[in-house]
């Protein structure tokens, strides 16, 4: 099953290749990673998406809150969540196509934010099976360009993550 | 007033009450150097190689329980180290090692002896630091020494620029440390231990099942009093060695790929297994698949949550540390008025005195070719199992496992995770430097001794009077084992046919040495070796054994605990 585990960490130097290299030195799957700064300038944020059976889900979460950095981490999925990432798709939009582009576009809620004349540049923001039905919709070989910036994630309600 | 970063160094060492900084100098470690010789708070134990610099500090934590201190140059001196190191994560040894690094400005660009040191032992350390500004470096310190001995311990690095050891900023040492995101648990949570009790009280067929963790938080007696108080059997894995009496009657010895019929017996046929401090191994438990038994209730204490239900899965995991989730426990015990089956106990405990009578170890008394095994007896029995004993990594390592008989924690030191050969003598230093008076002795193999044979100059030179026990089969015994077994007696590189003269390489350094070619000779040179007159030297002795012996029992790769090889 896909999991969203969301973390918070020291904002150290090498943080990040912590993370990354217990992903790689364990073997674990890893979907995507986002990290940023967050509202305290000594906290990073960071959502991992990830898949597995149960059992090493447990051991993922187990192993990145050894982790001497990780502060706090929550397995989003395991509770109500929101999901979103931001994808930026670059289409062919010639002929025949300029009209059918716009239109999926339109139907996806994505927003055309750069036009040539051959192409259009298409941001949509979405929990990630959205984004890939977006995908599937288009045909294959108008698609020039796609750019993911893997899921953020935040708990429902007054689920929250604070050191 | 200020202080430089190298003095600075120097008196965070002090503070923690250092005693010995095993280390070898180097360009990015001058400042330090300097700093050490003008300082004597520690004293400084230069090795030979700053493999043996980390082996040797490991060791002297393994022995004593204190943290154990390297300190290595930049460059080449980090990469030699980082066996030490992973050898040292494997087993949770609590180690700070200190690198020196290029200066700030240098880093990144390729300087001269630059290497990322950081990013190659962080998968191979508990935590490392990278000191960028010298404000930073004493509350390093701090840390990295707070992290290394809390929780589930481990090697911590601290990887210093030369120029922040110039830098000069006030010094203070912290008194205390918090890291909001490092909180280890101790105590265990009280419910799961009120169940695990309950379940030990029903218990028909109970094991006990006890490892490193017993020994890394000294809870050898009241893991000695929970056997006894119940009666319950009791196996050690190979790092747990020493924390439950071995004559005991109710040791069973160590369990799992050499461990004795008897034990791995017992643990696959019981209805309840606590495991302490122990990580369910695959060299334990062979295959989970195999282990795995429908009706057996485990119960797992460990004070790191990720070594729960990572092999096995388990009915009541209890996160904490040993001896106070113990001492729990005998308390609990102590107020109930229940008491385990004492019909099934005993029934129990004939079943495995019959395993016992097996007699897995047994071996050829009256061969004319020396055994290993009666060369292990003999020490035991000439140092009255009071020695320290390290060892090296093969065959001589599993029978000084099985045959000398620890009956206290921190005895054995040994590598046991990682398999690091080479390991047995700078460690053996380490012990010996710790306890001065005592009598230390490195169980080694031919190949093994070889892969740190020149720390005998740094035995030399800090007068350390260790013995070693050479079990020189002509072989690297244990892989030549697997090939016997397991690939058609087709021995592919495991004979060395041009070994040196032991005994006058040992003289060599300035030691003593003697061979030993027949068993009549064995019991002669063993108490030469710890005899009076030999007291403040180091003896090297070399017997020649048996070529063709093997270790018994055996699981082999994959198998499951009841399916031993057996002599
Ligand atoms: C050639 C060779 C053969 C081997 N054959 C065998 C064999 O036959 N049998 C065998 O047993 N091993 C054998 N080993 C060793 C094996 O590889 C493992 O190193 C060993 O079994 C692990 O021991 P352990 O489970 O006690 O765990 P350790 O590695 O000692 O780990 C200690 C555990 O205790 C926990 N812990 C630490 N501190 C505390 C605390 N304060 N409170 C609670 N928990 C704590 C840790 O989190 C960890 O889970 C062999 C090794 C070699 C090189
Ligand atoms: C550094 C290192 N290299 C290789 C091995 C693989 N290995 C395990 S046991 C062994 C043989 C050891 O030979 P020796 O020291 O003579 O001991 P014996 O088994 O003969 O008692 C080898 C090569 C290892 N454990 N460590
Ligand atoms: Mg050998």
């Amino acid at each position: 099953m896909k999991h969203i585990i969301s973390l918070l960490m020291e904002n150290e130097a090498g943080a990040l290749s912590r993370v990354a290299g217990l992903f790689s030195a364990r073997g674990y799957n890893i979907e995507s990673l986002t990290v940023a700064p967050t509202e305290d300038a000594t906290l990073s944020r960071m959502t991992i998406v990830t898949r597995g059976p149960d059992e090493v889900i447990e051991q993922i979460t187990k192993q990145l809150n050894k982790l001497i950095d990780v502060v706090k981490l929550v397995d989003l999925s395991e509770a109500g969540h929101i999901e979103r990432e931001l994808m930026l798709v670059k289409v062919l939009a010639e002929g025949e196509w300029r009209e059918e582009m716009k239109r999926m576009s339109d139907i996806f809620r994505g927003r055309i934010i750069d036009v040539t004349d051959k192409t259009y540049t298409i941001e949509m923001t979405g929990a990630g099976h959205k984004l890939d039905a977006f995908l599937d919709a288009l045909d294959k070989n108008a698609i020039l360009e796609t750019v993911r910036t893997g899921a953020s994630g935040i708990g429902r309600g007054d689920r929250i993550l604070k050191s | 007033m200020e202080l430089t970063g190298a003095e600075i160094t120097v008196r965070c060492l002090a503070e923690e009450g250092v005693e010995y900084v095993f280390g070898y100098p180097g360009g990015a470690v001058l400042n330090i150097y300097d700093a050490i010789y003008q300082q004597d708070k520690f004293k400084h134990v230069l090795v030979r190689h700053e493999q043996a610099a980390v082996h040797a500090a490991d060791g002297y934590a393994r022995a004593t329980g204190r943290t154990g201190v390297a300190l290595v140059t930049s460059g080449p001196g980090a990469t030699n180290a980082v066996t030490g190191i992973a050898t040292a994560y494997m087993d949770s040894i609590p180690l700070v090692i200190i690198s020196g690094q290029v200066p700030t400005p240098a880093i990144g660009m390729d300087a001269f002896q630059e290497v990322d040191t950081v990013g190659i032992t962080r998968p191979c350390v508990k935590h490392n630091f990278l000191v960028k500004d010298i404000r930073d470096l004493a509350n390093t310190f701090k840390k990295a020494f707070y992290i290394a001995a809390t929780g589930r311990p481990g090697p911590v690095l601290v990887d210093i620029p030369k120029d922040i050891t110039q830098f000069t900023t006030e010094f203070s040492y912290p008194k205390k440390v918090s890291l909001r995101s490092y909180n280890p648990v101790t105590k265990g949570h009280s419910g799961q231990i009120k169940r695990a009790v309950q379940m030990l009280l029903e218990a028909k067929r109970p094991m006990i099942y006890a490892g490193g963790g017993v020994i890394l938080s000294d809870a050898a007696p009241q893991l000695t009093e929970l056997a006894r108080l119940l009666g319950f059997p009791c196996t050690n894995t190979l790092m747990g060695l020493g924390g439950f009496p071995a004559s005991d009657p109710l040791s069973v010895g160590m369990l799992g790929m050499h461990g004795t019929y008897e034990a791995n017996m017992a643990v696959q046929h019981s209805d309840v297994l606590v495991a302490i401090g122990a990580r369910f191994d695959d060299r334990v438990i062979g295959s989970p698949e195999h282990f795995y038994q429908e009706e057996r209730k485990i119960i797992h204490i460990d004070i790191d949550p990720s070594s729960i239900s990572k092999r096995v899965r388990v009915d009541v995991p209890i996160v904490g540390n040993v001896p106070e989730v113990l001492a729990e426990m005998i308390k609990l015990i102590k107020a109930s008025k229940e008491r385990p089956d004492q019909a099934a106990l005993k029934t129990w405990l004939t079943q495995i005195e019959l395993w016992r009578s097996r007699d897995c170890l047994k071996y050829d008394r009256h061969s004319d070719i020396i055994k290993p095994q009666f060369v292990l007896e003999k020490l035991h029995e000439i140092t009255r199992g009071d020695a320290f004993i390290t060892s090296d990594v093969g065959q001589h390592q599993m029978w000084a496992a099985q045959f000398y008989k620890f009956d206290k924690p921190r005895r054995w030191i040994n590598s046991g995770g990682l398999g690091t050969m080479g390991f047995g003598l700078p460690a053996a230093m380490g012990v010996q430097l710790a306890h001065p008076g005592a009598m230390v002795a490195c169980v080694t193999g031919e190949g093994s001794i070889q892969m740190n044979i020149q720390e005998l100059a740094t035995c030399k030179q800090f007068n350390i009077p260790l013995k070693i026990i050479l079990l020189n089969n002509r072989y690297l015994g244990m892989v030549r084992q697997w090939q016997e077994f397991f690939y058609g007696e087709r021995y592919a590189e495991s004979y060395m046919d041009t070994l040196p003269d032991f005994v006058k390489l040992a003289e060599a350094y300035g030691h003593a040495g003697r061979r030993i070619d027949n068993p009549a000779e064995v019991e002669d040179a063993l108490k030469w070796a710890f005899s009076a007159e030999m007291k403040e030297k180091l003896v090297f002795l070399d017997f020649r054994t048996d070529q063709s012996e093997n270790v018994y029992p055996m699981i082999p790769g994959g198998k499951g605990l009841s399916e031993m090889i057996l002599v």
